[in-house]
């Protein structure tokens, strides 16, 4: 079995995010950049799969700038044989990435795509079922747990109030859920390492993918800010205050 | 051979992940029990800290003098007890067979001491000779193809958990001073050789130390480091030329966390209607300690790259170790003081880094010595 995993490099889940003056987007320079945290539970999902047996490779995917290559190469340092870099400088919407995807796995035939349930800069939540649709593949979104057995997948997802248990037909999508895995700290040794692992490049146009936007961001604003909460003397003093302050009943 | 940018950019990530997400919650109960859990030095090794500065051919990482000085400001970001298991793997308990060492003697501990399978101390220290290390008594006479031990190594880390000793004795007891010692490398399991109760300490709960002692301990010739006998001071002061500047970045490692901690503190932490870090004075706190804590970053890695340009050190090591440790030091205090009585209450960890930092000052060379290093160094290039 041959494993993708996709991998985007965001702004590190330590950083306190700042909004741009002018509104444009979020402020990026000289900022931690690290990998998505959902896409590295992906990568130690696929490492495990590697390790006991089950997958014969593992190939990592990223798409953006030049220093994605760096992500790339955390997830070889992490166990994934190969890398695949889509170098590209713009901002990538879901469905171009699933695109991209698409047009990876026509070239590469893995039989399973695992990726992250969303990224943390834009809160998606899209590419994987995106993905699936365009290939026509099942798919598992916010695993919890992946059993992986004669073709075919059991996945035990997350769901509004529980958790559900669905089995589906390989080739397939799963999306990962925070509960999947603990991600392992790449060892040092495998870091240094990972150097003499490959990356193939390539670029949108290599792939024949149109990425050009096809949402426009009109402004991005800080959230804003709680005020503080009074506390009531009595009950007829919140049905005032709902009544008349807040106006909700 | 240095690493390429990016290489180096993930391992330090990941340190810094490894110290901030696994260790910085654990403090506490270190502190609390005296003892690093199992599970976490198992991690260590696997993470692979136990190899950081011992040679690639050997298993290791072989990081560059620089490098390590970035590690060690990451390990400074929690308390120094985790920075003690395998410190003397990487440093002063290892690297006196990388220096000096035979073939042979490399070829049979640096890749167990890379794992982690072996844990090494530096014995130095007796009863009697701390700063005067090079009057030590321990005494190595030779019988056939073995010496014979007698002596007691004190305050020595590691010792309780060590597998190897590199140990500094006297081969030629009519040489007084320090030409008539040797290092040896001395196996746990020698006959003679037994390890005291650890030591009850001020600070750094968690990292042990303990008496070494050596009752007509036997140990093959064979084991002098480097098999010359007589240069062991000499294998030992260059040791510890690299370990102080180890301690010095630990050193601005820590002063950066407390700052850190300062400042997350004073904007919080409101007196007269406002965060006490809009008072001057608390600012002027602040500055103090960021600017010292600036200077003995960049001192550590000009002495870095000095040392890997092939100068001989010496005097900058010793500089380093002696304005990085104190800064630390007075960083710590004000520390307490921003944070006041809370700096003082063990809830927090300012009370405790304070304490387990004024080990710097000591150990390795006091500050005096340090002194007397550099006016030494000083003083003969005068002539
Ligand atoms: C927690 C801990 C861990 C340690 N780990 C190790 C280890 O792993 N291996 C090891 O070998 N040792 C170790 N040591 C020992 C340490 O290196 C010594 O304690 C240190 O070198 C000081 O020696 P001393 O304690 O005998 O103090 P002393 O030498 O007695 O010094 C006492 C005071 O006198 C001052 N002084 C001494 N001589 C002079 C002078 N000529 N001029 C001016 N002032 C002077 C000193 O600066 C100090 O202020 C450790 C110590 C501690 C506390």
């Amino acid at each position: 079995m041959k494993v993708l995993v996709a991998i985007k490099r965001v702004i590190d889940y330590n950083v306190k995010i700042r909004v741009k003056s002018d509104e444009t987007g979020v402020e990026t320079t000289n900022v931690k950049m690290s990998m998505n945290p959902f896409d590295e539970i992906a990568v130690e999902e696929g490492v495990r799969l590697r390790e006991n047996g089950s997958a014969e490779e593992l190939i990592a995917v990223s798409i953006g700038p030049k220093q994605a290559q760096e992500t790339i190469r955390t997830a070889l340092a992490m166990g994934a044989d190969r890398g695949i870099h889509v170098e590209t400088d713009d901002e990538v919407e879901p469905l171009a990435v699933a695109k991209l995807l698409k047009a990876l796995i026509e070239k590469e035939n893995p039989d399973l795509v695992v990726l992250g349930k969303q990224a943390i800069d834009d809160d998606s939540n899209q590419t994987g079922q995106m993905l699936a649709a365009l290939v026509g593949w099942s798919q598992g979104t916010f695993a919890s747990e992946l059993e992986v057995a004669d073709g075919k997948a059991k996945v035990t997802r997350e769901i509004d109030g529980g958790l559900e248990t669905i089995q589906i037909n390989m080739p397939a999508v799963v999306t990962t859920d925070l509960r999947l895995n603990t991600p392992r700290y790449a060892s040092l040794p495998n870091i240094m390492k990972a150097k003499k692992k490959p990356i193939d490049e390539s670029s949108p146009a290599d792939l024949g993918v149109d990425i050009s936007a096809r949402l426009a961001t009109l402004k991005v604003t800080e959230p804003s800010s709680r005020e503080a909460g009074v506390i009531v003397e009595d009950v007829a003093e919140l049905v005032d205050k709902l009544k008349n302050e807040a106006k909700v009943i | 051979m240095a690493l390429d940018t990016e290489t180096f950019s993930i391992l330090l990530d990941t340190v810094e992940r490894f110290v901030a997400e696994r260790l910085v919650p654990l403090e506490a109960q270190v502190a609390e029990e005296d003892q690093v859990p199992a599970d976490v030095i198992t991690e260590m090794k696997e993470l692979g800290l136990f190899g950081l500065t011992i040679p690639e051919e050997y298993g290791g990482l072989g990081l560059t003098m620089t490098e390590e000085i970035e590690v060690a400001i990451k390990l400074g970001g929690t308390t120094p007890a985790f920075r003690s298991v395998f410190g003397t793997n990487i440093g002063i308990g290892s690297q006196g067979i990388v220096m000096d060492g035979t073939t042979e003697q490399k070829a049979h501990y640096l890749p167990k001491l890379a794992t982690g399978e072996m844990i090494s101390s530096f014995a130095l220290t007796e009863p009697e000779a701390g700063s005067d290390a090079g009057s030590l008594k321990t005494c190595a006479r030779l019988e056939g193809d073995h010496y014979v031990l007698n002596g007691t190594k004190r305050f020595i880390t590691n010792s309780p958990s060590a597998d190897i000793f590199t140990l500094m004795a006297r081969t030629d007891p009519d040489t007084p001073g320090a030409k008539g010692i040797s290092a040896f490398i001395v196996e746990r399991n020698s006959p003679g050789l037994s390890v005291g109760p650890p030591d009850k300490k001020m600070g750094q709960q968690g990292a042990k130390t303990a008496d070494v002692i050596l009752e007509d301990c036997r140990v093959p010739a064979a084991n002098i480091i480097g098999g010359i006998a007589g240069v062991g001071f000499k294998t030992a002061m260059k040791v510890l030329d690299r370990g102080r500047l180890h301690i010095s970045a630990v050193s601005v490692g820590i002063a950066e966390r407390l700052i850190k901690e300062c400042i997350a503190y004073a904007s919080e932490r409101k007196q007269f209607g406002k965060a006490i870090a809009e008072f001057q004075l608390i600012q002027a706190m602040l500055a103090d300690s960021k600017a010292e804590s600036y200077a003995a970053r960049t001192m550590v890695f000009d002495a870095a790259k000095k040392k890997e340009a092939g100068e001989n050190i010496t005097l900058e090591a010793a500089c380093c170790k002696m304005f990085a440790t104190e800064m630390v030091g007075k960083v710590a205090d004000r520390a307490v003081q921003i944070f006041g009585g809370a700096g003082y209450i063990s809830e927090y960890p300012i009370e405790r880094l304070y304490r387990d930092v004024r080990l710097f000052r000591i150990y390795e060379g006091t500050t005096q010595i340090q002194q007397l290093v550099i006016a030494r160094e000083l003083l003969k290039d005068a002539e």
